[in-house]
């Protein structure tokens, strides 16, 4: 494939080769085709955006590459290696971590523990030894801890370490998600909307974050989103969907200059 | 005292009381020898307190001084330094002075535009930054500096990007400073050999409510010696801790993290960031505390806010309690006599509430604590007082090095600033304006010498530019009000808005006003109510709101702030002098008074003439009678950007009050 050397971008950021490739993609639940023979590559390094109307399919999307469905027809390709219809958690070791819409975090617990909970694919004692909490268990708590912590300073979540979840504004919330993603370490940030129901001010924050995320630790970027504007600002490349069918894939002003983009965004009539 | 005989007792002074110390690098030398092994700072970071002792913290400061020399900086050259407290930034105020430089701390939440006029005035030649957005901020007006040429930044993130010719990393530097240490270290053991008492030690910008900011240039005598007379008034010693978390460029930080902390060898913490300063706080338990009055009563306030949601037994013992620390608690604090009886009802209620509470607070450990800037209501006061903390007054100025008076222990009330500091003289003048002579008063204003000139007489005689009077008997001085301020109304009886305002902004519910009336028939005022103690109260009633704006101009608010200000009143008419200042009518803004708009400075004391200007309409709309107006403000965001909102406002009439006669007064 052409796109498979490295190439610098404008703001002196690394593209890597395909490290994610979707080919032929269909999903359907019973007679329904939520996804339509869709295929589309990941690259390593970028922000890569999914977007479309609603029902357009792009949490469904969103649902394959993070293993909670299993596509019909079709294949994921990761790391160079068609991958076999495995469980979520699978796809979690493989380096694959998630936001999700309707934030999922552990309510009763804090900040600091929701977050530790990321780190659960790098812990290796047994639950036993944790339990008693002595030498290995002990020392993997602190080098776990201090990686989280880097993260909590990194997001700027300090003052509300010690809080528990459910005490927190919904824009906080949706920045511990992000926070307990990225203590996962993951190779790919799946990120589903995560500027929703947020005011102008909270998106703006959580774009920076997005981009530093990217920047700072080269953490490749898949996010859904249906703020247009937003996703043209961050994102290296989008993919547009419509009616569980790919109707765009290419840069935000490629994109944006697209007839067929244009008229499923202003609507057009479909016969 | 003539211009000789002043010089002699300077000399005298920095040979004598100092022992050779004329320099903060000079105290940081001492400090690394006499308490090596003792912490001199901490911040907290990933959670944990990062610690270092004063041995530490000199090789940290001596890397990066042999790093700025090898960057090109001179004697004389000028160094912002921009961000929060930080270790990093006190060292680099230290390792500046150390090179011959000038540290120029500037406020980090300045606009790019106000930063550009420091950084413009002073020539600065390096700025140290805290991050992406401070350093964002200079790119955006280096354009307009023509000295600017090098800056260092402390935090890396997002920075990869930045074209790095003239951009530098902290560690970086004092990576290269380590590494030329053969190099320059006869450079720098010069360097710091020629400095004393007379040379720059700082230059802060005063935030100033009228006009431009101006630069204050302090030597190491003004901060040495009031930092030395300021200790030896509390016994400050290298045992105590404190927070530093008020802005750098202000003077008090300077003073009390920076001067005291350098002279009596103490450790100052640096928070992890600013929303987790309470936590902080208490995890540091500091034993000497400073805190502007509107810190105290967020604080109380949300004491307060806390106990309304305790549970039933919880609340009825905090009031029983505190109804008891209220009378006695204060009497106990000043060593006064106290019943028996009373003492043992004390000691139980700091077993049950005071000692908890403090420690909650974080004030388990404070010693001693200061309030200043602003007057401070009697109430607030108390209730700290009366929970056994010793909460002082001080008195200050930039040009002061701070110190003027200070509240003396066991001789502390709410209504007094204090006696003269050590070593300060005061005299009033006829028209009641209080003038100091001190060794901290300031050396000049930096390029202004008519500023300087029409502050400073040549007799070193400085105008405060305040009012007020010592009382009788107690030799104690009493604030009016600014002098510039204090005005005549249209019947000639005397116009003091600040009196007034004060009396408002006790309420926890108000958290800013601004009286109008000088040279008018009667006052009229704007109020700002508090969003977090109205916020409260509406939640509790099930008042829905979405916006400040909203919750301003609620009826319900509103019939809560007119009983205020009818109370308010009642108490400024039982002052014949002052009865005219009682409010006729008033109005909440539709807008928190902001620095970002430049209607108060970044110290957020209140701009009298641009609030007045800004609002004019609304100030014509309050004496014309009419019941709403209708307005639009512009107002700028935190990143510079402007915007406009609209507001519909209802003008109140409140009760005024007959001057009750000056007999009953008198009686």
């Amino acid at each position: 494939m052409s796109t498979q050397e490295s190439y610098v971008t404008a703001d002196g950021r690394t593209i890597g080769p395909t490290v994610m490739e979707m080919k032929n993609i269909t999903l359907r639940f019973g007679g329904v085709k939520a996804i339509t023979d869709i295929s589309f590559d990941i690259r390593e390094g970028e922000i890569r955006a999914i977007i479309g109307p609603n029902g357009a399919g792009k949490s469904s999307m969103l649902n394959v590459i993070s293993g909670f469905y299993i596509p019909q027809e079709g294949e994921v390709w990761y790391k160079g290696h068609k991958r076999p219809p495995m469980k979520p958690y699978e796809v979690a070791q493989q380096g694959i971590a998630r936001t999700f819409q309707n934030i999922a975090l552990f309510e009763g617990m804090t900040v600091l523990d929701n977050v530790m909970t990321g780190r659960l694919n790098h812990m290796k004692t047994g639950m036993l030894a944790q339990a008693i909490w002595k030498g290995k268990a002990e020392a993997e708590e602190v080098e776990n801890r201090e990686k989280v912590e880097k993260i909590i300073d990194f997001l700027e979540i300090q003052h509300i370490r010690k809080t528990p979840v459910a005490r927190l504004p919904y824009g906080l919330k949706k920045r511990v998600e992000l926070a307990r993603a990225l203590a996962a370490e993951p190779s790919i940030l799946l990120l589903d909307e995560p500027m929703a129901g947020m005011n102008v001010e909270e998106k703006e924050d959580m774009s920076r974050f997005i981009l530093d995320v990217n920047d700072e630790f080269g953490t490749t970027i898949a996010l859904i989103e249906h703020d247009m504007g937003v996703v043209m600002d961050l994102s290296d490349r989008v993919v547009v969907m419509d009616y569980g069918k790919k109707i765009g894939d290419g840069t935000p002003d490629e994109v944006r200059n697209n007839q067929d983009v244009i008229d499923a965004y202003l609507g057009v009539a479909h016969d | 005292m003539g211009a000789g005989e002043r010089e002699e007792y300077n000399l005298a002074q920095s040979s004598q009381a100092t022992g050779g110390l004329s320099s903060i690098p000079a105290l940081l030398q001492r400090n690394a020898t006499q308490f090596a092994d003792k912490t001199a700072y901490r911040e907290k970071e990933f959670g944990i307190w990062q610690t270092w002792t004063w041995a530490e913290a000199e090789k940290e400061i001596e890397a990066l001084a042999l790093g700025l020399i090898n960057l090109g900086v001179n004697e004389g050259d000028f160094i912002a330094i921009i961000g929060r407290n930080r270790p990093y930034f006190y060292w680099s105020m230290v390792a500046a002075q150390s090179v011959g430089a000038v540290p120029v701390p500037v406020y980090q939440d300045s606009a790019a535009e106000e930063m550009g006029y420091v950084l413009g005035h002073c020539g600065a030649r390096f700025v140290i930054a805290e991050d992406q957005e401070q350093v964002d901020k200079v790119i955006d007006i280096q354009d307009q500096l023509h000295q600017f040429e090098h800056m260092i930044y402390l935090d890396q993130r997002g920075m990869r990007k930045y074209d790095h010719h003239t951009l530098h990393r902290f560690v970086d530097i004092q990576e290269q400073g380590r590494a030329a240490y053969y190099e320059w270290i006869e450079d720098l053991n010069a360097r710091r050999a020629k400095l004393n008492y007379d040379s720059t030690c700082v230059m802060l910008y005063t935030s100033g409510t009228t006009g431009k900011p101006k630069g204050v240039v302090l030597s190491n005598r003004n901060i040495i010696e009031s930092a030395k007379n300021s200790c030896e008034f509390d016994n400050l010693t290298q045992k105590e801790e404190i927070l530093a978390y008020l802005p750098m460029a202000w003077v008090g930080d300077f003073i009390f993290s920076l001067g005291q902390a350098m002279w009596a060898g103490f450790c100052v913490n640096c928070p992890e960031s600013p929303d987790t300063m309470m936590t902080d706080l208490r995890e540091i338990g500091p034993t000497y505390y400073f805190a502007p009055p509107r810190v105290f009563e967020t604080q109380l306030t949300s004491v307060m806010i806390r106990m309304e949601d305790a549970g039933r037994f919880k609340r009825r013992m905090f009031h029983y309690f505190m109804d008891h620390a209220r009378k006695v608690g204060g009497k106990i604090l000043d060593g006064k006599p106290v019943g028996f009886g009373d003492r043992l009802k004390y000691r139980l209620g700091d077993l049950m509430c005071y000692g908890p509470l403090k420690d909650t607070l974080g004030f388990g450990r404070v010693r001693v604590g200061y309030t200043a800037g602003e007057a401070i209501g009697p109430e607030i006061f108390d209730f700290y007082r009366s929970l056994g903390i010793n909460l002082k007054q001080l008195y200050g100025q930039t040009e002061a090095s701070v110190f003027i008076t200070v509240q003396p222990d066991g001789e502390v009330r709410a209504d007094t600033v204090g006696v003269p500091a050590p070593d300060v003289e005061i005299r009033i003048d006829d028209n009641g304006e209080i003038f100091y002579r001190s060794p901290g008063v300031f050396v000049e204003y930096f390029n202004n010498p008519d500023s300087t000139a029409s502050t400073k007489d040549s007799e070193g005689w400085v105008a405060t530019g305040d009012a007020g009077f010592f009382e009788e008997g107690t030799g104690h001085l009493r604030i009016i009000d600014r002098a510039k301020d204090v005005g005549k109304m249209a019947d000639g009886s005397m116009f003091a808005p600040k009196y007034v305002e004060n009396k408002l902004k006790f309420y926890p519910d108000i958290l800013e006003a601004v009286l109008f009336g000088n040279g008018k028939d009667r006052c009229v005022a704007f109020i700002n109510i508090d969003l977090t103690a109205v916020g409260n109260w509406a939640e509790r009633n099930n008042i829905a709101y979405a916006s400040y704006q909203e919750l301003a101009g609620h009826p319900r608010v509103l019939d809560t702030i007119q009983e205020h200000v009818e109370t308010v009143n009642k108490s400024v008419a039982a002052d014949p002098m002052l009865s005219g200042c009682q409010i006729h009518r008033f109005l909440v803004l539709h807008k928190e008074l902001d620095a970002d708009d430049g209607e108060m400075t970044r110290t957020r004391k209140v701009r009298r003439v641009v609030v007045a200007d800004k609002f004019n309409d609304l100030v014509e709309a309050l004496y014309d009678g009419s019941e709403t107006v209708s307005t639009v403000t512009e107002v700028t965001y935190e990143d510079g950007r402007k915007g406009a909102i609209k507001a519909t406002l209802q003008l109140r009439d409140a009760k005024v009050f007959p001057t009750q006669s000056a007999k009953v007064a008198a009686e």
